[in-house]
């Protein structure tokens, strides 16, 4: 194995950095921010190095390596938001980007900027060692342990494909109200894909995860690499003798973890603030009143050691939190950023997240969990006549406006008299957000968190993020299937 | 080094800089092969955007960024490496070189792997008109004034328009370039602006669950003078929204589907993910070994063509440096060939189509230029006549295709077509079927094409799908 050139994996901003930031320099740049008379502005300096790799037809065909770095700069005036980036961090090109997003504001008074001094932040995903920094060749051996398992899991395995995903990213940010805050942010996802053939049947299958960790991932019991290999191979074996799904309303049982997908289209984009500011989500003025089945207390909470969707602070300075939006079925909170929060006149949540420094930031969620009931599963299960049980999921959409949301099963079984049976193919549900949350009358007590492979879109931007819920029922819900 | 190209203060792109930035993909090339390299390609980007946003009258964004970007595929015996930056600081810039060329021995030797080969590559390039500087002359205040005009032509179309989630301007103008070992050397400039208005009603037809709905209309080109007006875009967004109001579910039924334009496109783009190398030879496709059958409809012939001059998904060159050409994928239903960029048309055993596409931080791959469902005859009215009742789809929602399979289910909003007119609005259902089916049952292709978007089709009828709703309990039974 030829040997690498080390990686340089320091932020050239950080103290000691070729263009390092200081508190002064920040200043003065959000000094020119606002000399148009913007409210408020604040500074986003990110550096971030990826590595992928990815194995094919039992070879690692590619490797990959990205490295992105610049500076987003907003200016707030009212409800208005200037923003402008530089990748180019001499300072006349973060003078006039400074100057750029300033612009939304036209006269007025500016704020002098506030000396920034540091938020103290916990550490909810300590690393002892970045997966960046590891030999590349142990990650190769990953994918292909991933591959031998799958294979070797069934004849009738014909197709493997396994990736591994890896990033550390480092945020420097100042705020015109005295904040500044500097956050490194590892991430890593593994993937593996499986394809079984019998008959001229084809079917695949697919199992990952991953979070805020190192290789210290892949010690944890069944994560390591070739228990996802064996989970591709036995969900695409499972799924061969799948038959036509049902279409109509019939009662749901969803198993635990993965699920929260339903939470997070159904109830979580919903109760980001931005949308009831604005009025125009259908939980708009339902604060304190019931959205939900009184069996149903929704949190988003970052604040969960390593999971994809934690953070120790949030992209405008705030600190990561547990915040309860649905408390036994009552609305109590919306997911905020800055400009929601003051809006409604209360503390940020820790909500505000943007994709990268070329994005504003919006109220985000974090991981959004449905905490825990009375059932047992098995209970839950058995109390279905007939009904589909609902295990993975390719993901989900939401329209916020009318409540209206789907998501997508990749594999799920018929129940028949309280007991599982047949695999069904692919299908759609579709419900309505606040209709289905009051359609959850059993509520297991298995609570579990998604390993960590779910990426939510809002406005054009990406962030990770988790979701977690025990076993569910839902009296009734249309299912998309083709047996009228 | 390449910072001087990028510090322009004006959002115009003038004609020197395509020989500019090809000289600097041409310097990192060389960068490459001095750093160990058997080969390199380079990818350089240089761009800038604008998006201008309005709510209920009032300034909500308005944002501006100049971006630039170098993207290196690396060969080093028999090996690749991909890799990207944006911190193009000339010592960042060979540090990363060097990374990259390391990079690349760490994957294992693939014989497809290799540069396309000469003979391949194109040489003489079509000026398609891709540029328009009138796009790049937009400024802030004027996006916004259109932006002002198209929201309130939405809010004053009818009363029950009650709230908006705004309108938005944008534009993206910049230029690509590309070189490579092999002698490929070439670039071209772009741009696009676009007008997108999304109006808000309360809809308190159901006191129990109070809903708004939302609706949009949009308008965009790779030149000014080509948009919409604003005011009209903002009517037709209006219009859309309220005709939405007192969406209801219907029952669980097999029933002729009519997809619009707008929700259409996307069943044309799924065939094009069914039918690229790349599926093929990852055998990830139901379409697997049926070149030369039957795979739709006769009415259904499906064309991708770069080289339509000043439309959306127009291309020189692609991304692999081979010349651009007009494929037909699907000819009177029967499936001619799958798009091919060189290395999945050499796992084919086969030459490329002149289909890759290629990101600044990843391989290429097959993709879409101008891909476009031929039109039919006839109007959408009297293909909605002739259909007497059934399902007009306006939207789906949701990732419900399994392309191994074809399984197809996705949630759907509409219309009941009732007496060949569009009746009461349809929401919060799925429409399903197999793909392979679905193609096979397409009985109707209306006329009313437009071009505004790269992947694009007429009106066209589903003679039946699965549209799951309400239904009666039948659980008990």
């Amino acid at each position: 194995m030829p040997t690498t050139v080390p990686l340089e994996l320091t932020a050239p901003f950080a103290p000691g950095g070729e263009t390092a930031i200081d508190a002064t320099l920040a200043q003065r740049l959000i000094s020119i921010a606002l000399e148009s008379g913007g409210d408020a502005a604040d500074l986003y300096f990110e550096f971030r190095v990826t590595a992928d790799y990815a194995l094919q037809e039992e070879q690692v065909k590619s490797v990959g390596r990205g490295v992105t770095l610049g500076l987003g700069v907003r200016v707030t005036k009212a409800d208005a938001t200037g923003y402008a980036y530089t990748e180019d961090l001499a300072w006349e090109r973060m003078a006039h980007a400074a100057r750029i997003a300033g612009q939304i504001a036209s006269g007025g008074g500016a704020p002098l900027p506030v000396a920034a001094s540091a938020v103290v932040l916990p550490d909810f995903y300590p690393v002892a060692r970045p997966s960046l920094l590891e030999a590349p060749g142990d990650k190769l051996e990953l994918l292909r342990a991933a591959d031998r398992a799958a294979r070797a899991y069934d004849p009738r395995i014909v197709k493997v494909e396994a990736s591994f995903v890896e990033q550390i990213k480092e945020i420097l940010l100042f705020t015109s109200d005295g904040k500044m805050a500097r956050d490194v942010l590892p991430l890593m996802r593994f993937g593996v894909s499986a394809v079984a053939e019998q008959g001229g049947k084809r079917q695949s299958g697919s199992s990952g995860g991953g979070g805020r960790y190192g290789l210290d991932y892949f010690a944890q019991a069944e994560k390591d690499a070739a228990a996802h290999g064996r989970e591709a191979a036995r969900v695409a074996l499972a799924m061969l003798d799948a038959r036509d799904a049902p279409a109509g309303e019939m009662p749901v049982v969803l198993g635990p973890g993965d699920s929260g997908i339903l939470l997070h289209e159904a109830v979580g984009h919903g109760l980001e603030a931005d949308f009831n500011r604005k009025q125009t989500s259908n939980y708009s003025g339902q604060l304190g009143k019931p959205v939900a089945s009184t069996l149903c207390t929704v949190v988003d909470d970052g604040t969960i050691g390593s999971s994809r969707g934690s953070i120790n602070v949030d992209d405008e300075g705030n600190p990561g939190r547990r915040n309860t939006l649905i408390e036994n079925g009552i609305l109590v909170g919306y997911m905020h950023d800055r400009l929601s929060a003051r809006h409604y006149g209360i503390e940020p949540s820790g909500n505000g997240r943007r994709e990268s420094f070329r994005s504003m930031p919006l109220p985000r969620m974090t991981n959004t969990l449905l905490l825990a009931g009375p059932h047992d599963h098995d209970e839950i299960v058995g109390s279905v006549k007939r009904g589909i049980y609902a295990k993975r999921f390719s993901g989900g959409q939401v329209n916020i406006s009318n409540g209206d949301f789907v998501f997508s099963l990749t594999e799920s079984y018929l129940i028949e008299d309280g007991k599982l049976t047949a695999p069904l193919k692919g299908v759609n549900l579709i419900g309505n957000g606040p209709e289905v949350l009051r359609k959850v009358d059993m509520l297991g007590n298995d609570y579990q968190l998604s390993d960590g492979i779910w990426t939510c879109g809002k406005d054009g931007q990406s962030v990770p993020v988790g979701v977690g819920t025990p076993s569910v029922r839902i009296s009734g819900i249309t299912v998309g299937g083709t047996q009228a | 080094m390449i910072s001087s190209v990028s510090s322009r203060e004006s959002a115009s792109v003038s004609e020197s800089v395509v020989p500019e930035l090809v000289e600097v993909a041409k310097q990192v090339v060389r960068m490459c092969e001095q750093a160990g390299a058997d080969a390199a390609e380079v990818l350089v980007r240089d761009g800038s955007e604008l998006t201008v946003k309005v709510r209920m009258g009032q300034p909500e964004l308005v944002q501006e960024a100049g971006s630039r970007a170098v993207g290196l595929r690396i060969f080093k015996h028999g090996r690749r490496a991909v890799t990207y930056t944006s911190d193009l600081r000339h010592r960042s810039l060979e540090s990363f070189v060097a990374e990259s060329v390391a990079l690349a021995g760490l994957a294992e030797p693939d014989e497809h792997g290799r540069l396309p080969d000469s003979d391949e590559l194109a040489h003489e390039l079509p000026e398609l008109e891709l540029y328009d500087d009138a796009v790049a002359q937009v400024d802030a205040a004027w996006a916004m004034k259109q932006c002002l005009a198209g929201e309130q032509a939405a809010r004053g179309f009818d009363p029950r328009i009650t709230n908006s989630e705004g309108a938005t301007w944008s534009r993206t103008v910049g230029a690509t370039a590309f070189a490579t070992s092999g002698g490929f050397a070439g670039g071209y400039r772009g741009s696009y602006a676009s007008m997108y208005v999304e109006p808000l009603c309360d809809d308190p037809s159901d006191p129990a669950n109070p809903k708004k709905r939302n609706g949009y209309w949009w308008t965009a080109d790779r030149f000014l003078a080509r948009l919409d007006d604003p005011e009209a875009v903002g009517r037709e967004a209006a219009r859309r929204t309220v005709a939405t109001l007192g969406s209801k579910k219907i029952a669980t039924q097999d029933c002729p589907v009519v997809f619009d334009p707008e929700v259409g496109r996307s069943i044309i783009g799924t065939v094009f993910s069914v039918a690229n190398g790349s599926s093929f030879w990852r055998k990830s496709t139901y379409l697997l070994d049926r070149e030369g059958t039957a795979i739709a409809s006769p009415l259904v012939t499906i064309v991708d063509d770069p080289l339509i001059p000043r439309a959306p998904g127009s291309r020189p060159f692609d991304g692999d440096g081979l010349a651009t050409r007009k494929n037909v994928l699907v000819r009177g239903g029967v499936l001619e060939t799958v798009l091919c960029d060189v290395y999945s048309a050499r796992k084919l055993g086969r030459r490329s189509t002149g289909s890759a596409g290629r990101g600044i931080g990843g391989n290429p791959g097959p993709t879409t230029s101008n891909l476009v469902l031929e039109k039919g005859v006839g109007t959408r009215e009297a293909l909605l006549e002739d259909t007497g009742r059934g399902l007009y789809v306006t939207s789906m929602m949701g990732f419900g295709f399994n392309p191994v399979t074809g399984d197809f289910s996705r949630g759907a909003q509409g219309f009941w077509i009732e007496g060949g007119e569009l009746t009461f609005p349809v929401s919060e259902i799925t429409v399903s079927c197999n793909f392979d089916d679905l193609l096979k049952r397409i009985d109707r292709v209306a006329e009313d094409l437009d071009l505004r978007s790269s992947t694009a089709c007429a009106t066209f009828r589903v003679s039946h799908m699965t549209v799951a709703g309400t239904s009666p309990d039948q659980s008990a039974a």
